[in-house]
C-alpha cells in the first residue's frame, strides 16, 4: 500500500483517530508519519479533526433557504460572511456570534450540549452576571420552599433576594 | 532560553503524580480572546502586535507577576530546531510555530504556558504529571483571573467566552489525559472501551499507530463539549471515565500476570534487551519497546529503571530533540542511530545510579 499523503513511499505506519465513534485510519510512510507526529500535539491540545467534523455539519446545513440574488449578509464589524465561515471554520470577530446567531443555534445544539453557557464568568467584567445567576437560583429555591410549606426558609431566601436585587440596582 | 530547550526543565516529564502508573499527564487548556478586536483569523500585523503588547504588559502586573516569573519567547526570534523542541515538549502547537507574530509565555517549571496569537488571542495551558486535572484547572483558573483583572475578554452572558471556532465557545476548556494502556491493548479489550468512551461525549485518539495498537500504547482522552456544562462538570465527567479505564487497565494487568506470566515476562525482557543493545532504532519500534519496559517496571518485572523513562524518551527521541542534542541536520537513517545511542545511554544512567 502506498502512503496516502505523498503517494510515493510504502505506507508502514497506520494511524487511527476516533472522534465521536467515527473511526478514521491513515496509512502513511515513515517520513509523512513523522510530520503527522507534529500534529500529535494538536490531538493533545485537542485542536483537531473537529474542524473537519464541524465543516461536515456546516455543509449539511447549506440547505438553509437562501433568498435568491440578495447579497449575503456580512458581519458589520469584521465583514465576514457565513459562507466564508463555513469554509474556514472560524469566525472573524466576537460580534460574528451575534450576527450569525440564528444560523449558529442549530449547529451549536448539535455539536455542543446546549446553547447556553453555565460555566465560569470573568470575575471583574462579569460581576453582575454572577449576581443575576444567583438570583435566578434563589428564586427557584424560594418557589420550592413555598410549595413545600417551609415558610421560614422562604422568608430567609426572600430577604437574600431583596438584598441582591438592591445591590444589582445600585450597580446599574 | 536554553533551559526551555533542554529536556530536564519540564515538571511533567521529571516528576510523577497520582496514578502515574497509567496516567502520564493531565492538561488543561483555556481559550480566551481580548474584546473588541478581530480574532487571529482576520487580525492585521498591527492587531497582532497589540495583542503581543497587551500580553507583555500583563506579565508585569502584580496579579500575574506573583504567579511567575514568566519569560516571553517570540517565534520570530527562535530558529526552527528551537521551535520544534517547544512543540515536542507540548509547550506550543505546530500552528504557533508557523506564525510570525506569535509568542509564548512560559514559567520555568513549564507547568504553565500561554500561547499568544494562536487561533485564539490567548491559550492558557497547564500540564501536570499523573492524574491531576483538578489541580491543573485550579492553576489555569488562577492565571485566567490574573489576566482578566487587567484585560477585557470577549465574553457573552449567554454564549460564554467567545472563541474563533465555535467548537471551543462557552468555557473555552479542553481537558485531556494522556494514558498508557498496554494491558488493555494486549488483552484485546481496548476497542470496546474506546468505543464506549466516545459515546459519552469524549474524544479518544491513539497518539500514533493503529487504533487497537496505538504506538507506545498511549491514548489521549479529552472532552468535546465546551458549552452548556460547567468547568467542574466537564472535568468531573472526564475524571469519572478515566477512573473506570484505570480500573480496567489494572484488572487486565493482573489478568496477564496470572494467566500468561511467562509470555509477558519474555516480551518485556526481550524489549529491554533490545533497547539496551540495539544500534539502530526507528521511532515506531522505540515507542513499542519503551511501552513494554514501562509495563515491566509497573509489574515489578524490571527493577532499577526509573518509571519516567517512557515519557522522557518519548519526547527526547523526537526529531527536534535529537537535532538539538547532536547539532547537525540529520537524515532518518542517522536519526535511528542517534536514537538507539540515546536510549542505551539513558538505560546505563539508571544502572549506574543503582
Ligand atoms: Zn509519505
Ligand atoms: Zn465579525
Amino acid at each position: 500500500m502506498l502512503c496516502e499523503r505523498c503517494g510515493k513511499n510504502d505506507a508502514t505506519v497506520h494511524y487511527t483517530e476516533i472522534v465521536q465513534g467515527q473511526k478514521t485510519v491513515y496509512h502513511l510512510c515513515e517520513s509523512c508519519a513523522r510530520e503527522k507526529g507534529e500534529e500529535t500535539y494538536k490531538a493533545m491540545a485537542g485542536a483537531f479533526a473537529f474542524n473537519q467534523l464541524w465543516s461536515g455539519l456546516l455543509n449539511f446545513d447549506n440547505s438553509l433557504p437562501q433568498v435568491a440574488n440578495s447579497p449575503e449578509p456580512a458581519c458589520e464589524t469584521c465583514g465576514m460572511t457565513f459562507s466564508q465561515f463555513t469554509k474556514i471554520g472560524r469566525f472573524g470577530c466576537p460580534d460574528c456570534y451575534e450576527t450569525f446567531a440564528a444560523r449558529l443555534e442549530p449547529l451549536l445544539k448539535r455539536i455542543q450540549s446546549s446553547d447556553h453557557h453555565t460555566g465560569k464568568v470573568p470575575k471583574r467584567q462579569g460581576g453582575s452576571i454572577s449576581v443575576k445567576r444567583e438570583l435566578g437560583k434563589l428564586k427557584q429555591e424560594m418557589q420550592l420552599s413555598i410549595m413545600e410549606e417551609r415558610f421560614e426558609e422562604a422568608a430567609r431566601l426572600r430577604d437574600r433576594i431583596r438584598y441582591l436585587e438592591q445591590q444589582l440596582g445600585s450597580q446599574e | 532560553m536554553n533551559n526551555y530547550l533542554s529536556q530536564a526543565s519540564s515538571k511533567w516529564l521529571r516528576e510523577d503524580g497520582p496514578e502515574s502508573d497509567i496516567v502520564i499527564s493531565s492538561r488543561i487548556r483555556l481559550a480566551r480572546n481580548i474584546s473588541d478586536r478581530p480574532f487571529t483569523t482576520l487580525a492585521t500585523d498591527i492587531n497582532q502586535a497589540q495583542v503581543l503588547n497587551a500580553m507583555q504588559g500583563a506579565i508585569q502586573t502584580p496579579e500575574l507577576a506573583k504567579m511567575g516569573p514568566f519569560d516571553m519567547l517570540f517565534m520570530r526570534e527562535l530558529n526552527d530546531v528551537g521551535k520544534q523542541v517547544l512543540v515536542e515538549k507540548h509547550l506550543i502547537s505546530p500552528a504557533l510555530k508557523e506564525s510570525h507574530n506569535a509568542a509564548v509565555v512560559i514559567r520555568p517549571d513549564e507547568e504553565i504556558s500561554i500561547m499568544v496569537n494562536e487561533e485564539d488571542h490567548l491559550r492558557i495551558q497547564c500540564m501536570l504529571p499523573g492524574n491531576q486535572l483538578d489541580k491543573a484547572y485550579e492553576l489555569a483558573d488562577q492565571i485566567d483571573d490574573a489576566l482578566e483583572s487587567n484585560m477585557d475578554y470577549a465574553f457573552d452572558e449567554e454564549k460564554g467566552y467567545l472563541t474563533a471556532c465555535p467548537t471551543n465557545v462557552g468555557t473555552g476548556l479542553r481537558a485531556s489525559l494522556m494514558m498508557h494502556l498496554p494491558a488493555l491493548v494486549l488483552t484485546g479489550q481496548i476497542n470496546r472501551i474506546l468505543t464506549a468512551v466516545t459515546q459519552v461525549g469524549l474524544a479518544v485518539r491513539g497518539i500514533y499507530g493503529e487504533g487497537s495498537d496505538a504506538l507506545g500504547n498511549l491514548f489521549q482522552i479529552s472532552n468535546q463539549v465546551t458549552l452548556g456544562h460547567s468547568e467542574q462538570d466537564i472535568i468531573g465527567n472526564l475524571e469519572g471515565v478515566a477512573l473506570q479505564i484505570i480500573e480496567h487497565e489494572r484488572a487486565a494487568r493482573q489478568y496477564l500476570m496470572r494467566e500468561s506470566k511467562e509470555t509477558i515476562e519474555d516480551r518485556i525482557c526481550r524489549s529491554f534487551g533490545i533497547l539496551a543493545y540495539a544500534r539502530q532504532m526507528d521511532s515506531k519500534e522505540a515507542m513499542q519497546r519503551l511501552s513494554d519496559v514501562r509495563l515491566g517496571i509497573d509489574l515489578g518485572i524490571i527493577k532499577g529503571v526509573s518509571a519516567g523513562i517512557l515519557k522522557e524518551l518519548m519526547v527526547a527521541t523526537q526529531p527536534g530533540f535529537l537535532q538539538q542534542q547532536y547539532g547537525s541536520e540529520m537524515n532518518p537513517g542517522l536519526r535511528d542511530v542517534k536514537r538507539a545511542a540515546l536510549i542505551r545511554e539513558r538505560l546505563r544512567m539508571d544502572e549506574a545510579n543503582n
